[in-house]
């Protein structure tokens, strides 16, 4: 079945009254069931894209079609099939935390009055908050705070969650518990549309993904397309590291770096046997040899030029 | 489920016409938890308990109050009979203490929710901006109806507990019973929580300017003090008609016998006009804004 895509966005624009150019011209295309990573450094556009996506703010110029229908004119029928973590969580510190998702519920008028109950025990209890349902929001931990904002997404079955930085503030265990939350979301076939800064969790959950930066849209497509965009590198492990540094630029293998015990080049196009049986017969004594896969980050690295936590 | 199932059940979710006022009851209840609400209301139900004990001592010796025609009015007529306390009350709340409390919860209601960043998470609910504009402005307009039913109902125990109650002589000196006068408080009770629509209004118009609470409640109060300023220099009588303070203690013609209506309807009229200005205004306003916090 060929689904149109989730979110569609075209030449999407957002000028600031001060002139600051956020977005510049966007062209954003999820697909349906995707887990769609979405990455940039601090300031790349990533928030004012999700908050024009969700109807929050007016684009300048250019459209965007969630779920099939023009956003924010639509936002009445699109909205209550999409749940959406925006920025943080934010909560009303003096009501409990199931008091507080009574009200975001009740802020939906598409949400049956008569399954409210059901539903809020049931996404507090999705998200491990059962136990302190009764607390006051204001004192949970940062990462109970995001728990509850994710319960907030899923109060409804939804089409289409947006999450920005789930996993900030919670723990290794916390982490592992939404991805694999996540993981369960997208096998029901909900589409997740997930902001990150964290390349590994984007690697690890996302099937595609979109890098921005400066507020242009870098590059966009299936995960394992990005990374293969970037070549891996071959890594020698010897103690002989300036002998090996010569015999593999001897083979023509290019940009060779040696650092310490850890040798480092482009990979050759011949066989890694022969390069073994080069470097054996150099005297090199070697520990080890492989092709490191390329990660998104290298990818990312080589698109933008820069390092990921440079803020734009 | 699969998927197929999980786009028809996201997709054939109609809502129904009555679940919207979901949203107004979540409202009402959560601005009556408030701590703030609850000290304010506290503060309105003191006063009534103040004036009453102060004339009580005053008069213990049978010594008038006031006696030099000073003092919110009807003050003199409470030792007579305690009704007279619920005029007293509101004659002495409706200028400051009223609009006041009005004017914090007005305030906070959009900017509140902007500097707490819940405004954004209701939105995307989506509890639909005019919905929401609509559903806090009848929120504040309960809670003007509540402040002043706190003051109506304090000054009512008040004054039956520490005063005579009984036949009431009116201003225009004619004698009503007890029944006549409970519904003439209760009459005057609506016609002072009507008085503060206006100034309702505002605050609301306010509050969809900025993202802090703090700041819209301290213009929304500002305002209201540098009004009743201006209502009270000669020179700018001119202006006065249009002030939304003007003819509020007009609410003391109801104690007439015939009631005097001429004021009362300039009254009602201005709090009228004032809430449509600024209601469409906060309207124009909050339907358009980017929302960024």
């Amino acid at each position: 079945m060929d689904e149109p895509p989730v979110i569609d966005t075209r030449g999407l624009t957002k000028r600031y009254r001060g002139g600051q150019l956020a977005v510049d011209g966007l062209d954003l295309t999820v697909p349906a069931g995707s887990v769609f990573g979405f990455l940039g450094p601090n300031g790349s556009g990533k928030t004012t894209t999700i908050r024009m996506l969700m109807g929050l703010i007016e684009p300048t110029a250019g459209s965007a079609r969630v779920l099939g229908r023009p956003m924010p004119r639509a936002a009445r029928t699109v909205l209550p099939q999409v749940g959406a973590l925006i920025e943080g969580p934010a909560l009303y510190g003096f009501l409990s935390g199931r008091d507080n998702l009574l009200r975001y519920d009740a802020a939906d008028p598409a949400a049956d009055p008569r399954t409210r109950r059901a539903r809020v025990a049931a996404a507090l209890d999705r998200v491990g908050l059962a136990a302190a349902a009764g607390k006051k929001a204001k004192a949970y931990s940062l990462g109970m705070k995001q728990r509850l904002g994710l319960a907030a997404a899923l109060l409804q079955p939804r089409r289409l969650l947006v999450l920005d930085e789930p996993t900030n503030g919670l723990d290794p265990q916390g982490m592992r518990e939404i991805r694999t939350l996540i993981r369960e979301l997208a096998g029901d076939g909900t589409t997740v549309f997930l902001s990150s800064h964290l390349l590994d969790e984007i690697e690890q959950v996302c099937t595609h993904a979109a890098v921005m930066a400066r507020g242009r849209l870098v590059t966009q497509g299936a995960v394992a397309e990005l990374a293969a965009g970037a070549r891996g590198r071959l890594v020698v492990t010897t103690p002989d590291g300036a002998e090996a540094a010569r015999v593999l630029k001897e083979l023509g293998v290019g940009d060779v770096t040696a650092d310490g015990d850890r040798v480092t080049g482009e990979p050759p196009e011949r066989d890694l046997a022969e390069v073994t049986a080069a470097l054996v017969t150099a005297g090199v004594r070697v520990r080890g040899l492989t092709l490191e896969r390329a990660s998104l980050e290298d990818a990312f690295v080589a698109l933008t030029g820069e390092g990921f936590d440079v803020a734009g | 489920m699969s998927r197929a199932d999980v786009l028809r059940t996201g997709a054939g979710r109609r809502p129904h016409p009555l679940w919207s006022l979901g949203l107004l009851r979540s409202e009402l209840l959560t601005t009556v938890r408030r701590w703030r609400t609850l000290a304010l209301l506290g503060v309105l139900a003191a006063v009534p308990v103040l004036v009453g004990i102060a004339v009580r001592i005053e008069t213990r010796g049978g010594g008038t109050v006031g006696g030099n025609g000073e003092g919110p009015a009807f003050i003199t007529q409470i030792t007579n009979n305690g009704l007279f306390l619920v005029f007293t009350a509101l004659a002495a709340t409706l200028p400051f203490f009223l609009p006041m409390a009005v004017g914090v919860v007005a305030g906070d209601a959009i900017a509140g929710e902007a500097g707490a960043g819940t405004l954004r998470y209701l939105l995307v609910a989506p509890a639909g901006r005019t919905r929401l504009l609509l559903v806090k402005y009848a929120t504040v307009l309960a809670f003007c109806l509540l402040a002043t039913l706190v003051v109506t109902v304090s000054a009512l125990l008040v004054g039956a507990l520490l005063f005579p109650m009984g036949e009431l002589t009116t201003i225009s000196g004619t004698r009503i019973g007890l029944a006549e006068e409970l519904g003439r408080a209760l009459l005057i009770a609506l016609v002072v929580a009507a008085s503060l629509v206006g100034v309702a209004a505002l605050g609301l118009f306010v509050s969809t300017l900025t993202n802090s609470g703090i700041a819209a409640m301290a213009t929304t109060v500002g305002l209201l003090i540098t009004v009743q300023i201006v209502d009270q220099i000669p020179q700018l009588h001119a202006l006065q008609p249009y002030l939304f303070p003007h003819y509020w203690l007009s609410f003391a013609d109801l104690m007439r016998d015939p009631v005097y209506w001429d004021d009362l309807m300039n009254n009602l009229g201005l709090q009228a006009l004032y809430a449509a200005v600024f209601g469409s205004a906060a309207w124009a306003r909050f339907t358009a804004k980017d929302i960024n916090a």
